[in-house]
């Protein structure tokens, strides 16, 4: 605990920031009505898993850095899992005429 | 990079102080072009927090892949669907949201607890620092080549799928007749599927 304070931006600070801002992505996640923001929400906990594996690939794994490399994979399904997702909104919202999440009850049981 | 420990630890906390503040905007905000343009801030922001831990390469990545695509096409899809509507009211919303809050909590002081309570290995091997990017480069095409192979698939796949969700009802004619030209892949027009459950 006292290495978190002391002069360098320790690994527990940068994994406390991430997991304050998973979060808030869980948080709006759950809570948005506009499937937009839902997406959004998507994006922050993914940047936030992204900070984790940067930290431990600077603090702890420093001369392989294979989570820069993890990092790497997971901007690519980010970018990916927004495309396909924009995609779906925008498929959902010609059949729908709505973005209100609580409108999409076609599944619900 | 080497900075001074005081500029570093400064530098930290005005990013993560963004980062914290943009996150809490975009999913509290009313007006979801703010919350888009704060999320490129909080991007750009983490774009930073990788530049302080030696991350060129990857800060790089995540400008131009966050902000300048995910970001853009996030306002493009605000664009597409902006239509003023009121949204239905729900009973107990704001006891669903104090309830979700609290799981939210509980999540957060788990992942507290685990950070500060477990011994990491610290410290670990020396930062290789400029090298990264040629280290990047060289896990790509050796011990991480099938997951770099599988990624470029799975862009095609994305693309592809993007482009047969997204695509608008076209009549298609042909040119030179001014016939409908048979294009199997190209749909209809066709009525939306699903409004007559909406009133139910």
């Amino acid at each position: 605990m006292n290495t978190l304070f002391s002069g360098l931006p320790s690994l527990q600070a940068y994994l406390l920031l991430a997991a304050f801002l998973f979060c808030v992505g869980v948080w709006g996640l759950i809570n948005s009505r506009n499937a937009v923001r839902v997406l959004m929400s998507i994006e922050l906990m993914l940047n936030a898993v992204n900070i984790n594996l940067m930290a431990f690939s600077s603090y702890v794994d420093g001369d392989l850095i294979r989570g820069q490399v993890f990092a790497v994979f997971v901007i690519t399904v980010a970018a990916a899992e927004a495309a396909v997702g924009l995609a779906i909104l925008l498929s959902l919202y010609r059949n729908r005429v709505t973005v209100d999440m609580e409108q999409f009850n076609l599944l619900r049981w | 990079m080497t900075i001074a420990g005081t500029t570093e630890l400064i530098c930290f906390l005005v990013l993560s102080a963004i980062v914290v503040v943009g996150a809490l905007g975009v999913v509290l905000l009313n007006s979801i072009v703010y919350s888009a343009f704060l999320l490129g801030g909080v991007f750009m922001a983490v774009a930073g927090l990788y530049l302080l831990l030696n991350a060129s390469f990857v800060a790089a990545a995540q400008v131009l892949v966050y902000v300048g695509a995910i970001n853009v096409l996030i306002l493009f899809a605000i664009m597409l669907v902006n239509k003023k509507e009121d949204l239905k009211a729900i009973d107990r919303l704001n006891l669903r949201r104090f309830v979700s809050a609290g799981v939210c909590f509980g999540l957060l002081a788990l992942l507290v607890r685990v950070v500060v309570t477990t011994p990491w290995a610290l410290p670990g091997p020396a930062a290789v620092g400029e090298e990264a990017t040629a280290r990047i480069g060289e896990h790509l095409f050796t011990d991480y080549l099938l997951p770099f192979e599988l990624a470029s698939v799975l862009l095609l796949m994305a693309m592809i799928g993007a482009i047969v969700l997204a695509r608008r009802d076209v009549f298609s004619t042909d040119v030179a007749t001014g016939e409908v030209a048979d294009q199997g892949l190209i749909e209809k027009a066709r009525t939306p599927l699903l409004l007559e459950r909406r009133s139910s």
